[in-house]
């Protein structure tokens, strides 16, 4: 398989693995997990109270808007893809330039 | 932490053929000189940050931790202090290795820089998508097995811990009481894993690709075993103790994570694939290609 097949078949699995799971479980809610964890907790220790408040719910006195929060993290994913990006295409560049100055050289 | 001998640093001549190109190419004479200093810089390295590294696993010991097996995110304030206080104890030697393993690296050849902030944006892109599962809720990746197979395990440690503060302050996501124990599950022993597993692929002589989708697929998995054994340390059911309640977090947490493991190591698998196109000097650089054209 060429890699151009490689990569457009990994892909469309990726893409499949993220849209059957929303054809299949319709209705579902699709809650964090880590929400599942604290449900759990409450189930083994009925009545648990966390003893410590994320600090910035502490420091805005509530949770953060959901709205909110989605743009947090649209940051963290921006920055990452943001840096990703730059390298990847400095890296592209130079493979290119790289590759004309030989040919230049070969036909010198 | 410390590597095999079989893959000492001083062994195997990465880099090398870098120098060569970065002087010029045509003084074999300089080239060697110039690998020579660079080899005995690094053995006074080394030995000083031996010692550190020996005094931190020192300081864990007085602790007395000894949750012998390894330890994604478990919720601000619900793990008790004692717990809070003993996985970061057992991070910590962890992070200093890696800031050590960081620096070294970047000593040798600052070119690996580009990469790091490669594996470290990865880890914050991949773990800041939630995908839904088919168990029905979300959950999310944690984009640590490229750097433990680029890095090797106690350098993403370093890279883990800097996303998980930006959730925990920033996002209310897992948090600063936990972030001892959160460092252990998503940012040591995962990478650990993936770390030996990519290695033995290697060795076994697998194909690369389908190692590096083992590495990162495993590594992700595992990551939410140790999370679950965590909180059921923290939390051992009335009937069975700890290993009856690490089983049913299990339970919530590893049908929603199996294909978002795979995911990972699909995704991991493209951007390693990049990688390899475009950025051969810099994966050579970090003894990732080894004998490869």
């Amino acid at each position: 398989m060429s890699k151009k097949n490689t990569v457009i078949t990994l892909l469309i699995i990726a893409l499949l693995i993220i849209v059957v799971p929303l054809v299949l479980a319709r209705g579902a809610e699709f809650g964090g997990s880590d929400d599942a964890g604290s449900v759990m907790v409450e189930e083994l220790h009925e009545g648990y109270e966390p003893w410590f408040t994320p600090i910035l719910e502490t420091a805005l006195g509530g949770e953060l808007p959901g709205e909110l929060e989605s743009l947090l993290f649209c940051v963290q994913t921006g920055i990452g893809v943001g840096i990703i990006a730059f390298c990847m295409g400095r890296f592209v560049e130079r493979k290119k330039h790289t590759k004309s100055e030989e040919e230049q050289y070969a036909g010198n | 932490m410390l590597r095999p001998k079989s893959e000492n640093p001083l062994l195997d001549k990465n880099g090398y053929g870098n120098i060569a190109k970065c002087s010029g190419g045509s003084f074999p004479a300089l080239r060697r000189l110039e690998y020579y200093k660079r080899l005995r810089r690094r053995e006074k390295m080394t030995k000083k940050q031996k010692n550190l590294v020996k005094a931190s696993i020192a300081f864990s010991l007085i602790f007395a931790v000894v949750p012998a097996a390894n330890a994604m995110h478990i919720m601000e304030g619900y793990l008790s202090i004692q717990f809070c206080i003993a996985w970061g104890v057992v991070s910590l030697p962890f992070l200093v290795a890696g800031i050590f393993s960081i620096q070294k690296r970047v000593k040798e050849n600052r070119k690996s820089l580009t990469l790091l902030a490669m594996a470290g944006a990865f880890i914050f892109v991949i773990s800041s998508l939630k995908i839904p599962s088919v168990t029905g809720s979300c959950s999310h990746m944690t984009g640590t097995g490229l750097g433990a197979i680029l890095f090797g395990p106690a350098a993403v440690s370093v890279l883990g811990i800097i996303v998980l503060l930006f959730q925990a302050i920033l996002l209310a996501h897992g948090g600063l009481t936990s972030l001892g124990a959160n460092t252990f599950s998503m940012a040591i022993a995962g990478p650990l894993l993936s770390y030996a597993i990519f290695k033995l692929c290697q060795k076994i002589k697998v194909d690369r690709k389908i190692s590096v989708f083992l590495a990162a697929a495993l590594g992700d998995i595992f990551t939410y075993c140790v999370t679950s054994i965590q909180l059921g340390l923290a939390y051992p059911a009335e009937s069975g103790g700890a290993l009856a309640s690490t089983a049913k977090f299990l339970g919530v947490f590893a049908p929603t994570q199996l294909p978002l493991a795979i995911l990972e190591g699909i995704v991991t698998v493209l951007i390693v694939m990049a990688l390899e196109s475009y950025a051969k000097p810099e994966l050579k650089s970090v003894g990732y290609l080894k004998g490869v054209n």
